[in-house]
């Protein structure tokens, strides 16, 4: 099957990124309809019945989400979730870099759907070029009166900041990124309460991923009855798949939900490179549990994926063929953590630390068999008992990557190193 | 090194940074938040966050300089030391390092002469490998230099992107060079800060050396 375009119909079309081509595709048209023809009320419903999910990891309906805001309460605030920085993940700068008035498009019709007068849209401070661009279309979009006072001559106004943040990946967590928009080191807050009902500012706040948002327009022009029909039953619509690792072709695809990850990988990715056999993958980037070459077939589809022990994430696959050492790997994505643990609880700081050092010590053949097994305590005495899951996440890889591959990770006890690089003649993975 | 809640006797800043830095004061609801901004317009301008300039962000947006500086400890890409003109990160991290980024990063440090986290003699590049993902594991192995991305990394193309780079000035200091820049405010502030070999914050905060990376003993 070829790839279901919707959020990336245009792209290709030159010069996309501006607005007088973003007009000539139908751009704008979205907003003009939402603010002219339906009520605010009527797009939260009309986002209810796609029932659009989160784009950005949890999944959670964004139609419910948006629901919790407090009636009567203002001013309100939207952010935008733009800093992307799961392990694997690479979706949202490429909408950014490709459309990025798609995006401003949908931070109107939200901010109009929940009585927002000030979006917020957060890049990550690595994306440097993306939030440029995402300021030329803001300044564009205003000059041309899409933002601003009275927009489209309707009863709404509306305003646009975008923020740069400066290096860290936990400001992708919902809370941390209000805190660090506030001025502050970014650290997680105690929810509840949760921000729809004390956020920015102390006041109601929805933070939603930039993908997610992208969707709105479509969703305003063709319904959300219409958007329901892509997809499963759980797992409405399309996504962008990030590919990466040992395939042929590595990039971002959109399939509609539903089709096999087997496609994604033989079609769309041209299969496992060079030839060689697949030996696992991760698919939802690097917090996620790691799945076999027996699970291709499972759909791309939420809750199947949840069912097998692991969660489509953000969208991110990484491919891993024969050659790739799951230790490396582990080791890898936990120091990931720990560079990016906050420090603000015991049980994440000290735990990715503990973890860290057993896997190095692990690929440099200091780790016994009895001090492995101590691995398995140090992830209990984090997962679940973080104070936000960035914790809990750097459990998760390397619990199911042990488990799986136990004895891979025994044979490093036992050979006194790396016996998958051993065996290779090689040093470096992927070399 | 502090001079935290002190008035800066000299203004380290631009008349533009300062207007910059105001505008970004009344853009937001609160001008709190206009720290990482500000932060970032004294980076460009200096080449790092000179405690000087983190006391006038401080005063223009009415808030101590120790928040200031807390603030700034937090976020990796903010360089509390001068660095080389052009920056150089590589990532290592699981998708890149499946396609060969341990050996982008022994290629780099082989042409630069200087371990990750080091800058070059010639104060033109200061590099880093980094285990933090920058989201280019579609075209991996990668690089930004001066946070433009860089994909598909071959040794050919890394020679001709450093070439092309070192002619250009580096993304810091508008209005006077990044050297001259930090060589006026070493000489303002302590001695050991010429002890210390330029590093980013980065490196501090990273992971330590990976024991098979390139180079380790």
């Amino acid at each position: 099957m070829a790839e279901y375009r919707l959020l990336t119909a245009d792209i290709g079309t030159e010069g996309l990124q501006t607005l007088p081509v973003y007009e000539r595709r139908g751009g704008y048209g979205a907003l003009r309809k939402a603010v002219s023809d339906l009520t605010p009320e009527a797009i939260v419903e009309e986002v209810k019945r796609s029932r659009l999910r989160g784009r950005g990891g949890a999944g959670f309906p964004t139609g419910m989400k948006w629901g919790f805001l407090p009636k009567d309460v203002f001013p309100r605030y939207l952010c935008v979730n733009a800093d992307e920085s799961e392990p694997g993940c690479f979706k949202d700068r490429y909408l950014i870099d490709e459309n990025p008035h798609q995006l401003v498009e949908g931070v109107l019709i939200a901010a109009y759907a929940l009585h927002v007068e000030v979006a917020f849209i957060y890049v990550r401070g690595e994306y440097l070029d993306q939030r440029l661009l995402l300021e030329r279309a803001v300044e564009e979009a205003r000059a041309a009166g899409y933002l601003g006072k009275r927009i489209l001559g309707a009863d709404f106004d509306c305003d646009i900041i975008v923020h740069g943040g400066a290096g860290a990946y936990i400001c992708g967590e919902e809370t941390a990124l209000i805190d660090s928009l506030e001025g502050l080191r970014g650290q997680p807050r105690l929810k509840p309460p949760f921000p729809a009902v004390k956020g920015l500012y102390g006041q109601p706040t929805v933070v939603n991923n930039v993908e997610t948002l992208c969707n709105l327009p479509h969703i305003v022009m063709r319904g959300g009855e219409w958007f329901a029909g892509l997809g499963t039953e759980s797992s409405t619509g399309t996504r962008l798949w990030c590919c990466s690792g040992h395939v042929e072709r590595p990039g971002t695809y959109e399939l509609e939900l539903g089709r096999p990850i087997r496609e994604l990988l033989e079609e769309h990715c041209g299969g496992v490179w060079k030839g060689r056999q697949l030996k696992a993958f991760q698919p939802g980037g690097g917090s996620m549990q790691v799945l076999l070459p027996e699970h291709l077939d499972l759909p791309l589809d939420m809750d199947a994926v949840m069912k097998a022990g692991s969660s489509l994430g953000a969208g991110a696959m990484v491919f891993m063929d024969e050659t790739a050492c799951m230790v490396d790997i582990s080791s890898r994505l936990v120091d990931f953590y720990q560079h990016e643990s906050c420090g603000k609880c015991v049980p994440c700081r000290e735990g990715t630390y503990f973890e860290s050092t057993l896997l190095h010590r692990l690929e440099r053949g200091e780790c016994s068999l009895e001090e492995l097994g101590t691995l398995t305590d140090i992830c209990d005495n984090m997962n679940g008992k973080c104070f936000c899951p960035l914790g809990d996440t750097a459990t998760w890889f390397v619990l199911s990557a042990y488990q799986h591959f136990r004895d891979e990770f025994e044979a490093h006890c036992e050979a006194g190193g790396c016996p998958v690089k051993a065996r290779q003649g090689q040093v470096a993975v992927g070399a | 090194m502090s001079h935290a809640g002190s008035t800066p006797s000299a203004a380290v800043l631009s008349a533009e940074a300062r207007a910059h830095i105001e505008r970004l004061r009344e853009r937001y609801p609160h001008p709190r938040s206009a720290i990482l901004p500000s932060l970032w317009a004294v980076q460009d301008e200096l080449g790092f966050l000179a405690p000087e300039g983190m006391s006038e962000v401080a005063q223009l947006l009415g808030v101590t300089a120790s928040e200031v500086q807390a603030v700034s400890t937090f976020y990796s890409m903010y360089l509390a030391r001068p660095a080389g003109r052009h920056h150089v990160l590589v990532c290592i991290n699981a998708a890149c390092a499946l396609r060969g980024a341990d050996d982008t990063a022994a290629y780099l440090e082989r042409r630069l002469g200087v371990p990750s986290g080091g800058t070059t003699a010639d104060g033109l590049f200061t590099w880093q490998s980094t285990i933090e993902c920058l989201g280019g594991c579609g075209g991996a192995p990668m690089m930004q230099v001066d946070h433009h991305f860089h994909e598909n990394l071959t040794p050919e193309r890394i020679e001709a992107i450093l070439d092309r780079v070192a002619g250009q000035p580096g993304p810091h200091g508008a209005a006077r060079s990044a050297a001259a820049a930090a060589a006026t405010l070493t000489e303002q502030r302590a001695p050991e800060a010429e002890a210390t070999p330029p590093v980013a914050p980065r490196l501090r905060r990273g992971p330590r050396r990976r024991p098979d990376a390139p180079g380790a003993q």
